[in-house]
């Protein structure tokens, strides 16, 4: 079995714009090197979406843009801009 | 009823109703905090039923009685939910010492839509340090409709608060905020009393609204230079949290002007026109002749 193993990075934008800023955020390691939780750090990763790209990240999830259902045009709700990166690092 | 003078003014209630949590340093004097321990350390901190008036809790001796009836605690209470609101249920948290994880991020109870709201009253008895984790809240999150730990996938929001405090301190929070247990990499345990409180009486005005200007929503020029200047009502309401998304941030906006008319009766209040610009109807005006 091969040591790499994926590291899962989610970022949430600022709007549907790889490059747009970053508001918040999760790492998922599945090196098991670095045991991420709630409230870890008070400072982004990264920028921007994009600026997680430059640094090696590959983006496996954008968000769809679903129009609002009706009557629930003002409800808000879940982060809307959540976009998935992973990397594979090994876990040696 | 408590004398008014201990109830919150406007702009702490146009922050509650803005961020969803208010914070008080070092409100609860040594002694009864010590009392408070010797109680949790004792289990002796027995739960009413739900449903009680909590005017009927926690009778002497009781020092998490005699907290909730401190004068400046009563006056906050009464302010958000009236006088003698319900008990609902009280919590002691513990995080045990060198804990691997947090508890995730989640919204208390379930999916909640009402506009009445409750509050929760966390007490923290003892200095808490960065390192113990305290509580984190997510301001500004209280009006988002998810359901309790729906959220636990969010880790970390930019701009939100971890309560490092010192012993005495009350947070008070809406029903519906986005909060955890932090992590404690202490050697202690850390504690946190809380007790929930449902409002028996329509929340309006409740607070001391002497200050409360009778045009606290007349329309000013908005997207300017000066819009924001004066720090009042309007500027607590139109400010955003630096988490939340460029357009549904507005959206936030909308819910806090929503909940500051259910809160003062004013169905004309507004925040920089935001929401008379969608109640502009003309085809419901009649134009002079």
């Amino acid at each position: 079995m091969s040591n790499l193993r994926q590291k899962v990075l989610v970022l949430y934008l600022a709007n549907s714009a790889l490059d747009s800023k970053v508001t918040g955020w999760s790492i998922y390691d599945g090196t098991g090197k670095e045991p991420h939780t709630t409230g870890d750090s008070d400072t982004p990763p990264y920028k921007t979406g994009l600026d997680a790209l430059k640094a090696g990240w590959r983006v496996i999830q954008f968000p769809q843009l679903i129009p609002p259902y009706p009557n629930m045009e003002y409800t808000t709700s879940f982060q809307m801009y959540e976009f998935i990166f992973e990397k594979l690092e090994d876990a040696a | 009823m408590v004398n008014k003078t201990y109830l919150l003014n406007t702009k702490q209630m146009a922050t509650f109703v803005a961020k969803g949590f208010l914070r008080f340093d070092e409100l609860v004097p040594p002694e009864i905090n010590a009392a408070v321990m010797s109680e949790i350390d004792g289990g002796a901190i027995a739960s009413a039923v739900a449903g009680t008036p909590l005017s009927q809790c926690y009778p002497p001796p009781s020092a998490i009685g005699q907290l909730l009836r401190m004068p400046q605690i009563e006056g906050i209470i009464q302010s958000l939910v009236g006088p003698d609101p319900l008990f609902d249920h009280q919590a002691v948290h513990v995080r045990q010492p060198n804990e691997d994880s947090a508890q995730g991020m989640h919204g208390d109870s379930i999916i909640d839509t009402r506009m009445h709201f409750d509050i929760q009253l966390m007490y923290f008895p003892h200095d808490v340090p960065l390192e113990m984790g305290g509580t984190l809240v997510v301001p500004g999150s209280q009006y988002r409709r998810i359901n309790e730990m729906d959220i636990a996938r969010y880790q970390n929001f930019l701009g939100q608060v971890n309560m490092v405090c010192k012993a005495g301190t009350i947070l008070v929070l809406h029903h519906g905020i986005w909060h955890c247990g932090r992590q404690n990499k202490t050697n202690q345990k850390r504690y946190m009393f809380k007790v929930r409180l449902n409002p028996r009486v329509r929340q309006l005005r409740l607070w001391n609204t002497d200050d409360l200007p009778a045009n606290a929503g007349a329309h000013k020029a908005i997207f300017t230079r000066d819009t924001n200047k004066v720090e009042d009502v309007q500027t607590i309401l139109g400010r955003t949290e630096p988490w939340f998304e460029n357009a549904t941030g507005r959206l936030e906006i909308i819910n806090r002007i929503k909940m500051w008319r259910f809160l003062t009766g004013d169905e004309q209040f507004d925040v920089h026109y935001w929401l008379t610009r969608l109640e502009n109807m003309p085809e419901n005006r009649e134009l002079a002749a």
